[in-house]
């Protein structure tokens, strides 16, 4: 299991996991449970810069579209392709088999990025 | 605005986990787990949704029928007892007020069902047109020496909204379900002589039941009508048979994408007071002949060049949704997209839209305005789905 404290958040529902100057980030338990079972996942493209808290790619699901921001700054070096065959894997998996996009982290600061404490608060503490 | 109402069936839902969402003035399931697996479960076997939050009105008197006939757009006192017509509520200039589908429970007696949304609206338009019809019967009856004493209304209506609980079970295992509840007898015909469009008395545990053989999914299927305060058990015993064949509670989510599927259209989407039935590909739900009702005259007034409704499939995964644009191959503005989903039928977007006639015939190649991306979308005939029999 994924240890949920040991990850950041953003206010747009994404979790990131940081681990040597690689950024791992998919989207939350919440956010996937809001928009409901997802059928399309457009990702960034391998090589390409991000930028933090801008849109990055988008997520549809049969009800409605939700826009997936970047939560950190950096070069894509690996997008999670098993995602594009099967996007229910992220309504199944969220923070596992349904991560999204790798990114190297550049020189950038990271900020704006919540603990789990201050996520599940503005979140109505939905676990 | 008032606080969105619960259905009796609250503490069901939220026993099984049910999302609720604001559906027009009421808190209503949009999905127990998934959409997905609920919508493929009407498909399948079946699915049990909550619709107690549809308005009902109880249209009664000698006059019934001819009212019917003058406050709504169909023709509703040549149907035989026991039929069910969907019919429309029209404003005077011809604009849908709401969709609703008119039963024939007796010869003096109608049950017309409305949309949540639309509770208010279509109450007060009945309720001033049965007031406006039953004064012209009256006087034209007292003009009559024999009738000079009349004083009973030749109509009157009744929102039953609140006596009642509705839920609908979809699919094709629907009457196989149906038929292994113990609670239900029915009084009149066999569920298996039971037409598509038709509805017969029973009882539930003693009380007093409607089945209708209606739906809102495509599927074949049944609508229950009974007193508020049995549906949980209705509910629990549909559940409690259905379960071991397939039958999941299905949500607002699933119900939407079904009705799509099958080209059905809902009101705030597809249907406003701005669009006329032919529009719509209604035209056939209006009665011809020469007498009149309410929106005859405004229907006439209507241009003949207004965007017609149609059917847009595309390829790929990414989906039109409502008020993304439509344009023709030239990349110039066409129409707009009112409701459209990845279909979990067909594995392909379809969308409905308002199209100008000129881009409208079934072929035509039409481009949609994805969040910026243009998606090539072909006009295709409706329903998308259509179950096989």
């Amino acid at each position: 299991m994924t240890d949920l404290n040991a990850l950041s958040y953003t206010a747009e529902h994404e979790w990131v996991r940081i681990e040597d100057g690689i950024a791992t980030f998919g989207i939350t338990d919440y956010a996937a449970d809001k928009l409901g079972d997802i059928v399309f996942v457009e990702l960034p493209a391998i090589g390409g810069e991000l930028t933090g808290a801008q849109v990055c790619g988008e997520i549809e699901s049969t009800k409605s579209v939700g826009e997936l921001y970047a939560p950190v700054s950096g070069r894509v070096v690996e997008v999670n392709g098993a995602v594009d065959a099967d996007p229910s894997l992220v309504n199944a998996d969220p923070f596992g088999e349904g991560w999204l996009v790798k990114v190297e982290l550049g020189d950038a600061i990271l900020d704006g990025l919540l603990d789990r404490a201050a996520y599940l608060e503005l979140t109505g503490g939905a676990a | 605005m008032t606080q969105p109402r619960f259905t009796p069936l609250r503490d069901r839902h939220e026993a099984r986990g049910a999302s609720f969402t604001d559906f027009g003035g009421w808190m209503m399931p949009v999905r127990y787990s998934s959409d997905l697996a609920e919508h493929h479960a009407v498909r399948t076997a079946g699915g049990l949704f909550d619709v107690s939050h549809m308005a009902e009105f109880l249209v009664t008197g000698p006059q019934a029928g001819e009212f019917l006939d003058a406050a709504l757009a169909g023709r509703l006192s040549t149907m035989p007892l026991g039929k069910a017509k969907y019919s429309l509520v029209l404003t005077d200039d011809g604009g849908i007020l709401d969709d609703v589908i008119v039963y024939r429970l007796a010869d003096d007696r109608f049950l017309v069902i409305s949309n949540a949304g639309n509770h208010e609206v279509v109450a007060m338009a009945l309720a001033e047109r049965a007031g406006l019809f039953d004064a012209l019967a009256r006087g034209r009856l007292r003009a009559q020496p024999a009738f000079a004493t009349v004083n009973a209304p030749v109509v009157q209506v009744e929102d039953v909204s609140d006596a009642y609980g509705l839920i609908a079970l979809q699919g094709p295992r629907a009457q196989e379900v149906l038929d292994a509840v113990a609670e239900i007898t029915a009084l009149g015909t066999p569920l298996a002589q039971l037409g598509y469009y038709a509805a017969t008395d029973a009882t539930f545990a003693g009380e007093p039941l409607l089945i209708a053989r209606t739906g809102y999914t495509g599927e074949d299927g049944f609508e229950l009508l009974v007193p508020a305060q049995v549906v949980a058990d209705l509910w629990d015993a549909v559940l409690n048979a259905g379960e071991p064949r397939g039958v999941v509670p299905a949500g607002l989510a699933a119900r939407d994408t079904l009705r799509l599927e099958a080209g059905m259209p809902l009101h705030g989407h597809e249907l406003s007071v701005d669009v006329a039935p032919a529009q719509a590909g209604l035209g056939r739900v209006v009665k011809t002949g020469d007498d009149s009702f309410v929106g005859q005259a405004g229907l006439a007034a209507r241009p003949a060049d207004a965007p017609v409704l149609v059917g847009l499939v595309s390829e790929g995964r990414r989906a039109g949704r409502a008020g993304y644009a439509v344009l023709d191959l030239d990349g110039t503005p066409v129409g707009e997209v009112t409701s459209g989903a990845l279909s979990p039928t067909l594995g392909h977007p379809i969308a409905m839209a308002y199209v100008a006639p000129a881009s409208s015939p079934v072929g035509t190649g039409l481009l949609l305005d994805v969040r910026g991306t243009r998606i090539p979308a072909t006009v295709t005939a409706l329903p998308f789905y259509r179950r096989k029999k």
